[in-house]
């Protein structure tokens, strides 16, 4: 991760894990309730329901509490979690691929170059204008309008604030082609929200 | 350097949000950011985009989603016990 946590957060992390696999399952329960909704929003943002996102929560940790005894504890738990739980996303997109799945040509000219259409500045503070129920649906509906490797490069690196190289690691991309992805789906996102934000 | 023109500057706005331009081409950009007020609106709106699904309130766990993953859990437990 691009920002490690505090010393005592990871030591605290070890244990706990030591614990959990030692058969002590509060501890693992306190990995649980410590991530939960770090990976709940992971499957929001990759899957694009709640459904889906729900599955993608419980999957990734039951998994986990199965293969604990294997986890090997030369990364975070925390980055084996988020491992875990980005497979599953992936899988459930592959699992319902393409009829959902949006082209982001239109964004493009006939060169490849990004076509920039909104200008316009935004008013400002748009979290403060919509409820909070309201602004999910305009973000979802934003981050659904992009391929589903486009919305998942974006979540990582922006979100989840994984490096280029480990997001590329993690989608088995090259590092340019996370850049690339990155660069794209910033500005498609950036486009459709100003459709709704912009003034005037 | 210097920019030949928005489209150049757009696309280095990304380079330049995750700190990465070289010195002299973030000056570069900065400056047409100071003058360009269409390049300057997507710059700020890219970034305010980035903050907007940053923000730790979005897509918060439900209640019953956080129910039904621990009873989930105690099952997988029984199961393994």
């Amino acid at each position: 991760m691009t920002q490690p946590p505090p010393a005592t957060l990871a030591r605290d992390e070890g244990h706990l894990v030591s614990e959990a696999k030692a058969g002590n399952y509060s501890a693992f329960e306190e990995l649980v309730n410590r991530y939960e909704k770090k990976i709940y929003r992971l499957g929001m943002n990759i899957t694009g329901n709640r459904e889906d996102a729900e599955d993608v929560l419980q999957d990734a940790f039951l998994k986990a509490f199965e293969h604990l005894p294997d986890f090997r504890e030369d990364s975070r738990f925390y980055t084996w979690i988020v491992r875990i739980a980005v497979n599953e996303a992936l899988m459930k997109l592959r699992k319902r691929r393409s009829s959902r799945e949006v082209p982001i040509q239109d964004s493009e000219d006939e060169n490849g170059e990004v076509v920039v259409r909104e200008f316009a500045d935004w008013k400002p503070n748009p979290e403060q204008q919509f409820a909070q129920s309201e602004l999910e649906r305009i973000l979802q509906g934003a981050a659904n309008s992009l391929p589903p490797g486009f919305r998942t490069v974006f979540y990582l690196r922006d979100v989840e604030g994984l490096s280029t190289e480990e997001t590329a690691e993690l989608l088995d991309l090259t590092v340019g082609a996370v850049k690339a992805r990155l660069f794209r789906a910033r500005l498609r996102l950036r486009e459709e929200l100003s459709k709704i934000f912009k003034r005037g | 350097m210097r920019l030949v023109n928005c489209n150049k500057a757009i696309k280095e706005i990304c380079g330049y949000l995750d700190g990465e331009l070289d010195p002299e081409l973030k000056h570069t950009l900065e400056a047409h950011l100071t003058y360009c007020n269409h390049c300057h609106a997507v710059y700020d709106s890219t970034k305010k985009t980035i903050e907007l699904y940053c923000d730790g309130k979005l897509f918060s766990l439900p209640d019953e989603v956080h129910t039904r993953l621990h009873e989930a859990l105690k099952r997988k437990l029984q199961g393994h016990t």
